[in-house]
């Protein structure tokens, strides 16, 4: 049988704010030179504690929010996760459960539209480092990352192949990026992946809103391509299961690098009640028009508006990507525009071709060098005339070329015309010429 | 001069200033009263004693600088002190020695006040007697075979007993109120958001509120201004200024009006309990208020809606004592507290969350509308404060609902955050009695010149015991 692959993702991305999610300790759990640095009562979860929200955090979330057009709650509120963990210190996580900052939005891809749930705003959890000490095998916890901001991107069943997860992926990744909120390291953990997936008999898929009775939801992912992978393997295992007419056990299951495929984890059975409510040392957040407005503000050109906007300006596809990606070359780019915004071309081969440090130059420093490069070139055409006509002269096979349809000689020849002047000829003026003497 | 520990907060403030007394000694014979007494009162769990003659010490070299300065005050053992064992009176908590200070005990200290100890309470404050604590019950100092009450009953009876000048307790739903009725002695509740409650022990999170049980109505005033205010580590703080509610403590309630909740006026209560706090405001009106009749919600809702909703965030709270640090382990919880965490999950459980806990929020906000109603035409509430006097020490065994019952005049301004007071006015066979004004959020100073004009105009010692 044939199946459409019906996937949804579960991203969570730490916010490089200043301090943690509900108190005033230190975010930076990944350059922390010892652990259990940054604490304090509130992220040990001791008696007493209470936790007070980081409203950069909020702001954070909410600006992502703006830029996936998501509606942004008018009124939203923290709830408490309950479940034990060692790495959970007051037995339940701060989280959001019915009112996230962030409903719906979308972010299209070159295979379709992915939309948004929900984004909303979590604490993050201790680590736990499992060692051997004075012989005996111990886990110890480090909550230097503990109540460290991290955001829930939620995305409906839309994600329809691995290529269409990767790309989805990817430009979210970017638009965090661009949007300076999270350094989106994988490596490090600071965005996590999880797939929820399952799959529809082709025949199902002609019913319009009609999902799987099941799903199966895969953890421990750490990369775009894993991400990918998962698919793959879970497609091929569940295709199995269906072709035997069963339904896929609805399990969480981990995603293995070494041997790319994936382990059932926990099945339905024991999962999780998580015995949701209202925190109650928080009040509701009420969101009003104008932090919106002044959030969103702070939204920059994302990626996808930056690579057409280049594209627009003359700049190649292949340059614009690289450039929409790199925020410093995009500054550099971008201050070049407004200085002069005839040479944005060649800002962008200089930094895509050439390879210049755009750290090491300033824009004005970059535009001057330009110019003084064109005020030595030979421009004259008295000067240059004789020149073209030398070289028309020595390739008559050339010539004959180019008037029989192959225009590419003409590059032979302003090359040539280059070579003859050590490239000091201004190429515009001889492309000119040129054309003139050959029609 | 009377013995030291019986002297009030002001009092000792004069004394001390005057340079009459040290706060050696004043502390010296708060200790002794302790030592003396609290063998059989057993108002304390912890007692400070060389902590607390340091600082009486250091007063007695600095002088009197500071609002407090040298003043003993007994503390309720849910309130972290910093390096100071705190137990909440579990014996989970035993060995729990805190690396921070709670804003209130912090306050205190940082307004010169001395900490002899750490008063008794219910384990983890889930009670009305202070007999669930895990290092045992406190006797009434009225009659040492009935229940302080709870779970402030060490601050109550430590008071009561003449152990300390003043106490801080806290109350969720009758905490402070209820021992103080038992006990004989003043007990102020603020509005919910007023006290800082960053540092102390949770219980019900959308209900605690700090406050002090004192000898007077002024001291309770001194000392409300001193912990009150919004607190950068507590989010549900309000950024309201606090008054200088002593300044302002005023004796003239002509143009008052108290309203009278015919359905505060049980005809279960305890007889003469009613008549006696049908007395004080006959009382008010000599002063010069009025009194209205006025319809509240039967107090009866309000304890499955307390129950609900108390016992939910407990559950939760609770989830934190998962045996991996604080050395004691679950099975180191009561019966008391293991009911409750039992209650409450079930309460919050997929599929009951809706018939439970988001019912009971919605009752809860009827409350607040019925209150508000009865505040459109009036500026005070009275009512009794506990349906009866101490009850007998045992009288909470195999009584699950001991406590919601025995507050059921408290949880409803309790569930709506209202500030509300307890002030003595009676006894029944010499077992004090006490009523409570509450009045809207916030009025704080509303409650206590009231409180204030009854206390002035009677017999205290009298109505005091």
């Amino acid at each position: 049988m044939t199946y459409q692959l019906i996937c949804g993702a579960e991203i969570h991305v730490e916010l490089k704010t200043k301090s943690k999610m509900f108190c005033g300790c230190k975010n930076d759990p990944f350059h922390a030179p010892k652990p259990n640095l940054y604490t304090c009562p509130v992220c040990l979860g001791l008696p007493g504690a209470l936790p007070v929200p980081n409203k950069k955090a909020i702001e954070n979330t909410i600006l992502l929010g703006l830029a996936l057009h998501s509606t942004i709650a008018e009124v939203s509120k923290f709830d408490r996760k309950h479940y034990f963990y060692p790495d959970l210190p007051k037995g339940y996580q701060i989280s959001q459960y019915d009112q996230p900052l962030c409903i719906g939005g979308y972010l299209d891809t070159s295979f379709g539209r992915v939309n948004l749930t929900r984004i909303h705003l979590e604490e993050d959890t201790a680590k736990l480092q499992h060692a051997e000490v004075d012989g005996q095998k111990v886990s110890l916890i480090d909550f230097n990352r503990s109540s460290v901001p991290l955001m829930e991107i939620v995305t409906e069943p839309d994600i329809k192949s691995p290529e269409m997860a990767k790309e989805f992926l990817k430009k979210l990744r970017d638009i965090i990026r661009a949007l300076g909120i999270s350094d989106c390291d994988m490596e490090k953990g600071s965005m996590r992946l999880e797939a929820n997936i399952s799959l529809l008999p082709a025949e199902a898929l002609a019913k319009e809103g009609s999902l799987p009775p099941y799903k199966v939801e895969v953890k421990n992912i750490n990369s775009f391509r894993f991400f990918a992978n998962s698919l793959d393997y879970e497609f091929k295992r569940q295709a199995d299961i269906l072709d035997l007419g069963e339904i896929p056990l609805q399990e969480t299951r981990g995603y293995r690098a070494t041997s790319n495929s994936t382990v059932s984890q926990r099945t339905k059975e024991d999962a999780a009640d998580y015995r949701y409510f209202p925190e109650p040392d928080i009040p509701p957040l009420v969101i009003s028009l104008a932090m919106v407005e002044s959030i969103q503000t702070r939204l920059t050109t994302l990626p996808d508006t930056i690579e057409s906007d280049l594209v627009d300006a003359g700049v190649s596809q292949s340059a614009a990507k690289i450039i929409a990606q790199n925020p410093v070359m995009l500054k550099f780019v971008e201050q070049v525009k407004t200085l002069n915004n005839k040479f944005i071309v060649h800002a962008a081969n200089s930094l895509v071709n050439k390879k210049i440090d755009p750290t090491q130059l300033t824009p004005a420093k970059f535009l001057e060098s330009l110019e003084s490069a064109k005020s030595r070139k030979i421009t004259d055409e008295s000067t240059l005339k004789p020149l073209i006509e030398k070289v028309l002269a020595d390739n008559p096979r050339v010539v004959a070329d180019y008037q029989s349809g192959k225009s590419n000689a003409l590059g032979f020849f302003v090359g040539a015309v280059m070579k003859a002047t050590s490239g000091q000829a201004d190429p515009e003026t001889v492309n000119q010429l040129l054309r003139d003497l050959l029609n | 001069m009377k013995p030291l520990n019986q002297l009030t907060v002001l009092e000792s403030r004069d004394l001390l200033v005057k340079k009459e007394i040290s706060s050696v000694e004043l502390t010296t014979a708060c200790l002794d009263a302790i030592e003396i007494q609290d063998t059989k009162l057993h108002a304390f769990v912890t007692v400070f004693r060389d902590d607390a003659l340091d600082a009486a010490k250091r007063v007695d070299k600095e002088g009197i600088t500071k609002p407090l300065s040298g003043i003993p005050l007994g503390i309720k053992d849910n309130f972290l002190t910093f390096g100071q064992r705190t137990t909440a009176s579990s014996s989970v908590l035993d060995q729990f020695m805190p690396p921070y200070e709670s804003t209130v005990t912090n306050k205190l200290k940082e307004a010169g006040a001395v900490i002899t100890g750490k008063t008794n309470m219910d384990a983890w404050a889930h009670g009305s007697s202070t007999e669930t604590s895990d290092y045992g019950p406190t006797l009434n100092p009225h009659d040492l075979s009935k229940l302080a009450g709870g779970s402030s009953g060490g601050s109550a009876a430590a008071v009561s007993a003449d152990e300390v000048v003043a106490a801080i307790g806290s109350e969720t739903a009758g905490s402070i109120r209820q021992p103080a009725s038992w006990c004989g002695v003043i007990g102020m509740k603020p509005t919910y958001g007023r006290v800082s409650r960053y540092g102390v022990v949770a219980m019900g999170s959308s209900l605690d509120s700090p406050g002090p049980l004192t000898k007077t109505v002024a001291d309770a005033s001194f000392l409300l201004s001193i912990i009150a205010g919004h607190d950068p580590h507590d989010a549900t703080t309000s950024s309201l200024s606090v008054p200088d509610y002593l300044k302002e403590l005023s004796a003239k309630v002509t143009s008052l009006r108290i309203g009278l909740p015919k359905e505060y006026f049980m005809s279960k209560t305890q007889p003469g309990i009613n008549e006696l706090v049908k007395k004080a405001a006959k009382q008010c009106e000599k002063l010069g208020a009025t009194l209205i009749p006025v319809n509240l919600l039967d107090p009866k809702y309000s304890i499955a809606d307390y129950t609900i909703i108390q016992r939910s965030e407990v559950s939760s709270n609770l989830s934190r004592y998962d045996g991996i640090r604080y050395g004691h382990d679950r099975a180191f919880f009561g019966d008391e507290a293991k009911r409750r965490i039992m209650l409450g999950t079930y309460a919050l459980s997929s599929g009951y969350y809706d018939a439970y806990y988001k019912k009971a929020e919605s009752v809860r906000e009827l409350l607040k509308q019925d209150f508000s109603r009865v505040f459109e035409s009036v500026e005070v509430i009275l009512a009794p404060t506990s349906p009866s006097t101490a009850m007998t020490v045992g009288s909470t065994l195999n009584q699950s609902m001991f406590g919601e019952l025995a507050d059921v005049l408290i949880e409803a301004s309790s569930l709506t955050g209202h500030p509300g007071i307890n002030i003595p006015i009676g006894s029944i066979g010499g077992l004090p009695v006490g009523a409570q004004f509450i009045a809207p959020h916030f009025h704080e100073q509303t409650v206590l010149n009231i409180a204030y004009a009854y206390e002035q105009s009677i017999n205290w010692e009298e109505n005091k015991l």
